[in-house]
């Protein structure tokens, strides 16, 4: 009987330490080894980045903001932990998401406008993009006091 | 006394206009592309801290009956990345006859697992409290037809319907293809046996890549659709004998600044489904309406 119970609390502390590793690592880092593999089919395309900024305009800067400086909880993404990430490994974060960390899955934006918002965002953590052609420039989002930190 | 009591309530509303003022003003849009489904759901959860305010309406004509508008609007709230809880405001108005409220729903949407997978599944909870008179059809369970839209209001009104429902939703997405199914089980608390039904539809957008400019008439903003819905019987009377079902195209039409238009024209398919019913909706998103909100209250002086 002990050693079923014994069993039982390991395995519920494994659990508990499983989810609290998960929940510590950002979403990069959980990123399985295989997304790096897989290359952005829209690299390098300056119309892909420019329609990427739009996406990122709808769909991310209410979270992360418009110049992608984070705001409250959201991390920001102009970094280079971003901008130096795998373009698989942001694919791979546009559609899984983390909802433990309130960031939701974009599985249902189609896979080239996903590949756009990934050219978007590693020139945007990579200092690439003129101070005038941030998502700021596409105006899909109103400018609210939201989008400011 | 008295004077100085009136003074306070109307300072303090005062002080909630302005608030509500404040939270209006500090709010912006984003996309509410949620596809063209009008009864399936898919698998896509409202985004943590965003509020999605919709309308859901259907007008028809069923058989020897007047014509009418059920109206449903929906408040949509993402409480958490995997939970979303909207409330429903329904109501209708029938020709020759009177328009009335008609109750309100509570639906919960648990997403079972973190990351996608090749078909996702959520589980839906719903309670309605609802009278007889409602016509917003917003599912087809159990013997439901055209039969029960023709009972007068003042009758209709008379019964109540305090109901569980749960649907297991299950939906893929597949090279921009949105496909969805949902399963649903539905249950009078007082009375009544288990109601089943089901729905299942597949979209589109017309394009799959977006434009870099901001453009309202381009393709990537539509979706078309199609959804097929309806009862399947009781625990004691399941199958397809006597219940109606509905073959219904879809289209949304989403603008650059967020709203979204949504239309279907569902076509009925057997003798107890009402012939012809259209449905519409616009819906408008709010970006982290719950951030601003609790910005607000902070600021007010709710917390120092």
């Amino acid at each position: 009987m002990t050693t079923v119970r014994n069993a039982a609390s390991c395995a519920v502390s494994c659990l508990v330490l499983t989810a609290a590793l998960a929940y510590s690592q950002s979403p990069i880092e959980r990123a399985p080894a295989r997304s790096v593999a897989v290359t952005n089919p829209l690299e390098r395309n300056e119309q892909a980045r420019l329609a990427g900024a739009k996406l990122y305009a709808r769909e991310c800067a209410a979270c992360h903001g418009s110049a992608g400086q984070g705001l409250g909880k959201a991390p920001p993404l102009s970094r280079s932990a971003v901008s130096e990430a795998a373009p698989g490994v942001l694919f791979w974060v546009l559609r899984n998401g983390s909802l433990a960390r309130g960031m939701p899955s974009f599985a249902y934006l189609p896979e080239p406008e996903r590949w756009q918002i990934v050219t978007f965002l590693r020139a945007l953590g990579s200092g690439t993009i003129p101070a005038n052609q941030n998502a700021d420039s596409s105006e899909s989002t109103p400018r609210s006091p939201l989008n400011q930190k | 006394m008295i004077i100085r009591q009136c003074k306070q309530a109307a300072k303090s509303l005062r002080r909630s206009h302005l608030l509500i003022a404040a939270v209006w003003s500090c709010i912006s849009c984003c996309w509410a592309g949620e596809g063209p489904f009008v009864v399936t759901y898919t698998h896509q959860m409202e985004e943590p801290g965003n509020l999605e305010i919709a309308t859901k309406d259907v007008t028809g004509q069923p058989g020897e009956g007047n014509r009418f508008v059920g109206a449903a609007t929906e408040f949509e709230y993402g409480v958490k990345g995997w939970w979303t809880s909207e409330w429903y405001l329904d109501g209708q108005a029938t020709s020759g006859d009177s328009a009335l409220f008609t109750g309100y729903r509570w639906e919960n949407r648990f997403r079972l697992l973190s990351r996608e997978h090749w078909i996702n599944p959520v589980l839906y909870v719903e309670f309605e409290n609802i009278n007889g008179a409602d016509k917003s059809l917003l599912e087809i369970v159990g013997h439901d037809g055209k039969d029960d839209l023709i009972d007068p209001n003042v009758e209709a009104r008379r019964e109540k319907q305090r109901e569980i429902e749960a649907k297991l939703i299950l939906s893929s997405y597949f090279r921009g293809w949105t496909i969805a199914e949902n399963f649903i089980a539905e249950k009078n608390v007082r009375h009544e046996p288990y109601e089943f039904g089901y729905a299942a539809g597949i979209s589109r957008p017309l394009a799959l890549v977006a434009r870099p400019d901001r453009c309202n008439v381009c393709p990537e903003n539509f979706q078309l659709g199609m959804e097929v819905y309806g009862g399947l019987g009781t625990h004691a009377t399941f199958g397809l004998h006597d219940t109606s079902h509905y073959v219904a195209p879809t289209v949304a039409w989403t603008l650059a600044n967020g709203t979204s238009f949504r239309v279907s024209p569902g076509f009925g398919l057997t003798g107890s489904s009402a012939r012809f019913l259209l449905r519409f909706g616009v819906s408008y998103e709010i970006a982290q309406f719950g951030r601003a909100t609790r910005r607000l209250f902070r600021n007010s002086g709710g917390r120092p």
